[in-house]
C-alpha cells in the first residue's frame, strides 16, 4: 500500500521535475561562472541530494514564497486605503486558522520522508546489500552499491591534508599550488583548487573516507560527491563515496581553521581501475612522480 | 496625607541634565535612547568591517587587506599578505560578534524594549531602574574590550581573534595563544551579564507593572515579545558563559575541558555554544516580531489577527528553540539518529514561524493600509523573512545540509533572517516610534527612498549568495576559484548600493532633527491603539503618575 502511494508520488513529481529548469552546466568536479545550482553529482549520494533540492524543496519553497508575495500583493491592491477606506474589523477565523497550522505540518511531513532516507544513505557505509536511494528519493531505494573496498584517513593539518592509504600502508601530503607552480606545472587546473598530489581512486568502488585533524577543527568537503565532515583532532569521523565517472573532483576546506583556511583544498583524481593499480603500484614504492607520470601517460 | 507629599517631592526634582542624565540615567526613555545610539554606532563599525569584506572579495585574488594590515598593524610589505589573511578572519569575527551584541540586541531589547515596555502596559518606569543603568553602561566597556582585541595578538605574530563569532576550540585555545581571544571572551562575557540583568528588568516589570485591568492576555504583542525574549536570555546566556569560562581556564589555567588530549572533546563546546546559539537567533528576531504585529495593525487600521495564536505562536518558537541546537553541527560527526532527531525537531519551528507571517497577512486583508515608511519596512520584512525562512527549511534537512553546511548558502540564510530581517523590524520600529521618541516627524519622501534603496541593496548582496553556496563556495574565505567571481561581484555591488541607501538615512535624520517638524501626540490615527499614543510627543519625563485604567 505505501509503497504504491510512493510511487504515484514518484509519477506526479517526475511529472514535474520535467518542467523545472535544469541548471546544467558542462564542466564536472570544479564550478563554473555564473552557475545556479549544485556541481554536477557523480556519486549516488549527491544524486539523492539533488533531487531532494532541485526536484522537491525548489517546489515547496519556491511555491511557499511566491503565494506569500501574491498575498501581499493582492492585499496591497486590494485593501488599501483608496480601494478600502473602510477597514474591516474582523480578527479571528477558526478555519483558516486550522488550515494554516495543519497543512504546513502535512507538507513537513512530505519533505521529512525522502529527507530522512536522504539522510540515513550519508550516514550508512555500503554492506554490498544495503540498496541506495540515488535520484529515486521516493522510492525507498533501488540503486546497489558495493561494500568499501578501499579506505583512505584525510588528517586536516594549518593548512594541508594528509592521507593515508590505510590498507596499502603508505601516505602522503597535499598541498595547494601557488600561483607560479600552478602555471608551471599544473596549467589547466582551477587556481586555488589544485594541489600537488591528489587523491587517486578507482571508478565505480566505494571509497571509506575516515577524517580528523591534527591541530584545529577542519573540514574535508568534495561538493560533486555529495560528502562534507569536520576533521575533530581525537575524533575519527567516517564518510564514504562511490564516483561513477573519472576525472578531477575539488573540493575545499569547510571549517574555519586560521589564515589559510581558503589556501587547503581537496582534490580526488578518480580513474580507471587499471589505472589505478599502476598507479598504486608505483605510488607504494614512494616514488609519486613516476606514478602520476602513468596517469598522465593514460590521459 | 503622606502620600500626597510624596507625589509633590517627586514632581520637584525636575530633570537632570548633561552628565548626571546621561551617565546616572535610572530613566528608561533615557537609557532606551542610549541604547538606539549605541547600537547606531556599533552598526556603523560593524557595516564597515563587512564593507572591508566585501571590497576584498569583488574581485578574485587578495587585494585590500595586506594594504589594511599595513596601514593598521603597521606590518611590512613583506608580512603582510599574511597578516592581511588572518585580518580578514579577524573581521569576520568582529562583524559577527558586533553585530550580534552590539547592534541587533541593543536595539530591540535595550532600546525599544525600554523604550515602550513600560509605555505599553501602563507603567511608570523600569521595576529595577538602577540595575537598568548599569545593565546599558556595561555594554560600552564590552565593545571596547571587543575592540581592544583587535590590537592584541591572536595566532603567533597576528593581531586579533579571528576564529568566527562561535569562537570553537581548539583554534580559539591551542590555536589562538595570545591575549586577544581572552578579550573577546570577557567581552562576550560582560555583553552576556548586561543581557542578563536587562532580562530580569523586563520579566518583573511586564509581570508585576502592567497597569490595572491589563492580564496577560490583554498586553500588546511587543511586551510579550520581549517577555519570551527575557526568558531565553534567562536561560540561554548563562550556558554560554559557562561555556567560554571553560574556554578560558582551557586557555589558561590548564584544564582540558576541550582537549581530546586530556580527555575534553571540541564537540562539547559546540553544543554548550549552540544550546545559547540557537535561542540567540530568536531572541534577535522576536522582538521585531512584536514591533512589526504593531505597524501592520495601525497601518491597517484594523485589530490584530490572531492576536492569542500570535502569542502561543512565540511561545512555541521559544520553547522549541532550545531543542534544535545541533542542527548547527551536521557534519560535526553526531550519530545518524541524533540528527533525524534534530532534523524533525528543528522543521516543526516551520509551523508558528508559518502561523505568524499568515496572521500578519490576515491583520492587512480587509484592513485600509495606508504605506507610511514604516509600513513600508514591516511588509519589506514579512516578505524577506519568508525568503529566509524557507532556507531554514532546506537547511532542516541533515541530508540536504551536507551540500550547503558551512557554504555562502549559510551565509544567505541567516542574512535574509537577520540582517533582512532583524534590522528591517529595527528601521520599521525606528520610523514608526521616532515621532513619539523625539517628538519631531521624519520626511516620509526620505524615509521610503531610504527603504527601496536599501531594499534593493541587501537583495543583491544576498541573493547571489544562494547560488554561490549551491555551486559550492565556503564560508569565511578571503580567496575564492575564480568561477565564483560573476555572483560575488554581484554582491559587492550591492553593498555599495546599501551604502548609499544608509547615506540617504543620515540625510533624512538630519533633516529631521534640523527641521524638527512637530509630531502630534498621535501621529498616526485610530488604528495606534496602544498606550503609548496617549501620552505627548515626546512622552513626559515621568509618565504614568496616576496609573491608567485599562479596559
Amino acid at each position: 500500500m505505501t509503497g504504491l502511494s510512493f510511487r504515484l508520488v514518484q509519477a506526479s513529481l517526475a511529472a514535474l521535475f520535467a518542467l523545472f529548469p535544469a541548471a546544467a552546466f558542462a564542466q564536472v568536479g570544479q564550478p563554473v561562472q555564473g552557475q545556479l545550482g549544485f556541481q554536477d553529482s557523480v556519486t549516488p549520494i549527491m544524486d539523492s541530494i539533488v533531487s531532494f533540492h532541485d526536484h522537491l524543496l525548489m517546489w515547496v519553497i519556491t511555491g511557499i514564497v511566491l503565494m506569500v508575495l501574491v498575498l501581499l500583493i493582492i492585499v496591497i491592491l486590494r485593501f488599501n486605503q483608496r480601494t478600502n477606506p473602510v477597514p474591516a474589523r474582523f480578527t479571528h477565523n477558526t478555519l483558516i486558522e486550522v488550515v494554516w497550522t495543519v497543512v504546513p505540518v502535512l507538507i513537513l511531513i512530505v519533505i521529512a520522508i525522502p529527507s530522512f532516507g536522504v539522510l540515513a544513505d550519508q550516514e550508512t557505509v555500503p554492506d554490498g546489500e544495503r540498496l541506495y536511494l540515488g535520484s529515486a528519493i521516493f522510492s525507498g531505494g533501488n540503486v546497489e552499491v558495493p561494500e568499501p573496498t578501499l579506505t583512505i584517513k584525510a588528517t586536516g593539518y594549518q593548512w594541508y591534508w594528509g592521507y593515508e592509504y590505510v590498507d596499502d600502508g603508505f601516505d602522503f601530503v597535499s598541498v595547494m599550488l601557488n600561483d607560479e607552480q600552478l602555471a608551471t606545472t599544473k596549467p589547466d587546473e582551477p587556481r586555488l583548487l589544485a594541489v600537488d598530489q591528489e587523491i587517486v581512486v578507482p571508478v565505480n568502488t566505494t571509497v571509506r573516507v575516515l577524517v580528523t585533524a591534527a591541530d584545529v577543527l577542519h573540514a574535508f568537503a568534495v561538493p560533486s560527491f555529495g560528502i562534507k565532515v569536520d576533521a575533530v583532532p581525537g575524533r575519527l569521523n567516517e564518510t564514504w563515496f562511490n564516483a561513477r565517472k573519472t576525472g578531477m573532483y575539488y573540493g575545499q576546506c569547510s571549517e574555519l581553521c586560521g589564515k589559510d583556511h581558503a589556501f587547503m583544498p581537496i582534490a580526488v583524481r578518480v580513474v580507471e581501475q587499471d589505472q589505478y593499480d599502476a598507479w598504486l603500484a608505483a605510488a607504494e614504492t614512494g616514488d609519486f612522480t613516476g606514478a602520476n607520470m602513468l596517469l598522465a601517460q593514460a590521459d | 496625607m503622606a502620600q500626597a507629599q510624596a507625589e509633590l517631592a517627586h514632581d520637584n526634582h525636575g530633570t537632570p541634565t548633561g552628565w548626571k542624565r546621561w551617565f546616572y540615567s535610572t530613566n528608561h526613555k533615557d537609557i532606551g535612547t542610549l541604547y538606539l545610539y549605541f547600537a547606531i554606532f556599533a552598526g556603523v563599525i560593524g557595516g564597515a568591517l563587512s564593507g572591508f569584506m566585501r571590497w576584498e572579495l569583488a574581485e578574485p585574488g587578495i587585494q585590500i587587506f595586506p594594504g589594511l594590515a599595513q596601514l593598521v598593524y603597521g606590518v611590512s610589505a613583506d608580512a603582510s599578505i599574511d597578516a592581511g589573511k588572518h585580518m580578514f578572519n579577524v573581521f569576520t569575527t568582529a562583524h559577527g560578534l558586533i553585530m550580534v551584541f552590539f547592534v541587533v540586541m541593543p536595539a530591540v531589547i535595550g532600546g525599544f524594549g525600554n523604550w515602550f515596555v513600560p509605555l505599553m502596559i501602563g507603567a511608570p518606569d523600569m521595576a529595577f531602574p538602577r540595575m537598568n543603568n548599569i545593565s546599558f553602561w556595561l555594554l560600552p566597556s564590552a565593545l571596547l574590550l571587543l575592540l581592544i582585541s583587535l590590537f592584541m595578538e591572536g595566532p603567533p605574530g597576528a593581531m586579533g581573534s579571528g576564529g568566527g563569532w562561535t569562537v570553537y576550540p581548539p583554534y580559539a585555545t591551542a590555536g589562538q595563544p595570545g591575549p586577544a581571544v581572552d578579550f573577546v571572551i570577557l567581552s562576550i562575557h560582560i555583553a552576556g551579564a548586561s543581557s542578563i540583568l536587562g532580562a530580569i528588568n523586563f520579566i518583573t516589570t511586564i509581570f508585576n507593572m502592567r497597569a490595572p485591568g491589563m492580564t496577560m492576555f490583554k498586553m500588546p504583542l511587543f511586551p510579550w515579545a520581549v517577555l519570551v525574549t527575557a526568558f531565553l536570555l534567562l536561560i540561554a546566556l548563562p550556558v554560554l558563559a559557562g561555556a567560554i569560562t571553560m574556554l578560558l581556564t582551557d586557555r589558561n589555567f590548564g584544564t582540558a575541558f576541550f582537549d581530546p588530549a586530556g580527555g575534553g572533546d571540541p564537540i562539547l563546546y559546540q553544543h554548550l555554544f549552540w544550546f545559547f546559539g540557537h535561542p540567540e537567533v530568536y531572541i534577535m528576531i522576536l522582538p521585531g516580531f512584536g514591533m512589526i504585529s504593531h505597524i501592520i495593525s495601525t497601518f491597517s487600521r484594523k485589530p490584530i489577527f490572531g492576536y492569542l495564536a500570535m502569542v502561543y505562536a512565540m511561545i512555541a518558537i521559544g520553547a522549541v528553540g532550545f531543542i534544535v541546537w545541533a542542527h548547527h553541527m551536521y557534519t560535526s560527526g553526531i550519530s545518524l539518529d541524533t540528527q533525524r532527531y534534530f532534523v524533525a525537531a528543528t522543521m516543526i519551528i516551520a509551523v508558528p514561524t508559518g502561523v505568524k507571517i499568515f496572521s500578519w497577512i490576515a491583520t492587512m486583508w480587509g484592513g485600509s493600509i495606508r504605506f507610511t515608511t514604516p509600513m513600508l519596512w514591516a511588509i519589506g520584512f514579512i516578505f524577506l523573512f519568508t525568503v529566509g525562512g524557507v532556507t531554514g527549511v532546506v537547511l532542516a534537512n541533515a541530508g540536504a545540509d551536507r551540500a550547503l553546511h558551512d557554504t555562502y548558502y549559510v551565509v544567505a540564510h541567516f542574512h535574509y533572517v537577520l540582517s533582512l530581517g532583524a534590522v528591517f523590524t529595527i528601521f520599521a520600529g525606528w520610523y514608526y516610534w521616532f515621532p513619539k521618541m523625539y517628538g519631531v516627524m521624519y520626511n516620509e519622501f526620505l524615509g521610503k527612498l531610504h527603504f527601496w534603496i536599501m531594499f534593493i541593496g541587501v537583495n543583491l548582496i544576498f541573493f547571489p549568495q544562494h547560488f554561490l553556496g549551491l555551486a559550492g563556495m565556503p564560508r569565511r574565505y578571503i580567496d575564492y576559484p575564480d568561477a565564483y567571481t560573476f555572483w560575488n561581484s554581484v554582491s559587492s555591488w550591492g553593498y555599495v548600493v546599501t551604502i548609499v541607501g544608509m547615506f540617504v538615512f543620515l540625510v533624512a535624520m538630519i533633516d529631521a532633527w534640523s527641521r524638527k517638524r512637530k509630531a502630534a501626540d498621535n501621529p498616526w490615527g485610530e488604528g495606534a491603539t496602544t498606550l503609548e499614543w496617549t501620552l505627548s510627543s515626546p512622552p513626559p519625563y515621568h509618565q504614568f503618575e496616576n496609573l491608567p485604567r485599562f479596559k
